[in-house]
């Protein structure tokens, strides 16, 4: 059913009927709003077989989830930003164990200076973390992605972040249609865990592994973690299949005159400008290009759905001919570039691509279409530089006016 | 594609009636979105909250720059934020005041000809309804007595589904009463008896 939804809940929704066994979660901006209505949830008996775990900290909250998921429950927990950080000994540990927990990441920036808004550095401060990271341009892909993230996850043995843009999305209302517990039963398996801990049958789950073998246990997991761009393929396809929309996948293709979201739109052309760019600013990218291609710019749009794994091949299959490249990145990499723009640049490496980093919307600077459509005629006219801050106001930090926020004005 | 902007202060549900009117023109048929800004989060600070409607979906994220309709919750505020800021000419500022619009332009130092000024006494109707500072439902009452966009049919829809029981028919009846009351003043006629005749006709229709 379609309705208006606030972020958050329509992913509290979607999360609820994949029916997980366990949610443990501690509280912080801007993911607060879900947990807070799974917890309700879980009170009104809307969530039925799940414990609610309250615990006191995120470190606490993820050692919950290593235990439920590896003693065969299926796990979710969510978080954002110093909570992520917080916790990220046992964020390493669930990936490690193999354990297939599906973590919502409200993303937001990380301080000093302490910001609540949004930007993509918490996920990127564990993009080697060994779990998968798919990211959310909207409402109605966050909470789609939740039921395909389980699915994958539980296939592969591997954890899952979902992420979705803080306050951007999850504080935005939406007509969303959040898919139904009938349809998600029909399509997501039961969780039958690869491995669970067991009285009867005692095993170790993240034992010690020394000199002898301890490259072999990445390798071997460096090879899984190749296996699962195929599998998010999959079971995306079979989103899509069943949903009649897509979601997920390795990368978002967008229709060159409509921008309407396609797995068919062909690839760039040698004279296109390629955007790429990952998160809720694709729809405002969206919004920008059309008119430019309505005007005749020749400019294309692809969106990073599946972070991690690095969709290297998916990627270079997208932006076929083009060579000239912009990465809308709300990342920075100290003393380099954005962070999604040095993966851009290594996935592209040898095609001869200019690559431009345009750094925005950290600490949740507005993205404002104008400045978008300003940047990519620039970069059309061969007049960007390699690496650009958007909207960055010259002069040093300006102080906000009395009582005032950015974000507020 | 239609912009709309909502201040007010921290406390009086400004977040909650962006998030309404969406519900309201999604009921009223069109795509909807609702852009909450979140920045001092305490009672009494000036908040600010965005909507879009549109006939397609909505793609943008960015916040509204240019609103066809504002919407200003608290006068006090016409002091100290620019609400006129970004509105085109044939634009609408729907102010909750007892004032007039030459008050409201006075206070807001803005003559801004081509912006149209409504004033409606929003939070006396709603704390005659609802008894508490939550003027939400008024102001979209207000809205829809000048625009197209939303209908007194889906507020009163919308507020009732959200708070079903006494809290719904409060509200639905201060969007009545609004409506009424902009509407009549528009037409020269007395807002006052307007509104008590609307309220009375939703009792009517209702016995």
């Amino acid at each position: 059913m379609r309705e208006v939804l606030e972020g958050s809940q329509a992913v509290a929704m979607a999360v609820a009927r994949c029916r997980p066994g366990v949610v443990c979660a501690y509280p912080i901006s801007p993911q607060t709003h879900i947990v807070e209505a799974l917890s309700r949830m879980s009170r009104t008996g809307e969530l039925t077989d799940c414990e609610y775990v309250n615990v006191e900290s995120e470190f606490s909250a993820m050692s919950v989830s290593i235990g439920s998921s590896a003693a065969g429950s299926r796990t979710y927990t969510a978080t954002a930003s110093q909570g992520l950080l917080y916790m990220a000994e046992a964020v390493y540990n669930a990936a490690g164990m193999g354990l297939p927990i599906v973590m919502t990441v409200a993303n937001r920036a990380i301080g000093a200076p302490i910001n609540i808004w949004n930007d993509h550095s918490d996920s990127m401060a564990m993009r080697d973390a060994g779990w998968l990271q798919l990211f959310a341009m909207d409402n109605q892909e966050a909470a789609d992605l939740h039921v395909i993230a389980f699915a994958v996850a539980e296939e592969l043995g591997m954890p899952a972040m979902v992420c979705m843009d803080g306050f951007v999305l999850t504080h935005a209302s939406d007509v969303v249609d959040v898919p139904s517990a009938e349809d998600i039963d029909a399509f997501l398996p039961p969780f039958r865990p690869l491995q669970s801990l067991d009285v009867e049958n005692p095993a170790t789950i993240g034992t010690m592994a020394g000199p002898e073998s301890f490259t072999e246990t990445k390798y071997l997991q460096h090879m899984r973690f190749l296996d699962a761009a195929d599998v998010i393929a999959s079971w995306s396809a079979r989103f899509a299949e069943r949903f009649g929309r897509e979601a997920g996948g390795l990368v978002a293709r967008f229709d060159p005159d409509t921008l309407d979201r396609s797995a068919t739109a062909p690839p760039a052309k040698w004279d296109d400008v390629t955007v790429i760019a990952m998160g809720s600013v694709l729809g405002t990218l969206q919004a920008a290009i059309e008119p430019m291609r309505a005007a005749g710019a020749h400019v294309r749009l692809v969106g990073i759905s599946a972070f991690r794994p690095f969709p290297t091949q998916a990627l270079r299959d997208a932006v076929g001919a083009s060579r000239n490249i912009v990465v809308v990145d709300r990342a920075l990499e100290l003393g380099a570039q954005g962070v999604l723009t040095s993966c851009v640049g290594g996935a592209l490496v040898g095609t001869g691509s200019r690559i431009h980093s345009v750094v925005a919307g950290l600490g949740g600077r507005p993205i404002l279409a104008s400045s978008l459509t300003a940047v990519i005629q620039r970069a059309i006219d061969g007049d960007l530089r390699r690496l650009e801050f958007l909207d960055l106001k010259e002069g040093g930090v300006p102080a906000p006016s009395l009582g005032a926020t950015e974000v507020s004005r | 594609m239609r912009q709309v902007r909502v201040h007010g202060r921290g406390g009086q549900g400004v977040v909650t009636a962006a998030e309404m009117l969406a519900r309201t023109g999604f009921m009223a048929g069109h795509e909807a979105q609702a852009i909450p800004s979140f920045g001092s989060e305490r009672t009494g600070a000036p908040v600010i909250a965005y909507c879009r409607f549109d006939d397609r979906p909505l793609r943008t994220r960015e916040p509204v720059l240019h609103p066809d309709v504002v919407l200003v919750q608290d006068p006090t505020l016409l002091v100290s934020e620019r609400v006129f800021d970004g509105v085109p000419d044939g634009g609408v500022v729907i102010v909750n005041t007892e004032g007039d619009a030459d008050d409201v332009r006075t206070q807001a130092g803005v003559d801004r000809p081509g912006v149209d000024v409504i004033t409606v006494p929003a939070m006396r109707i709603t704390m005659e309804h609802l008894g508490t500072p939550r003027p939400s439902a008024a102001m979209s009452g207000a809205y829809a007595a000048v625009s197209d966009d939303i209908t007194l049919e889906a507020i009163q829809a919308v507020y009732r589904t959200r708070f079903p029981g006494r809290v719904g028919e409060a509200n639905a009846r201060a969007a009545a009463a609004a409506r009424a009351h902009v509407a009549a003043q528009l037409a020269g006629e007395d807002p006052e008896q307007a509104a008590a005749a609307a309220v009375d006709a939703m009792e009517v229709s209702h016995a």
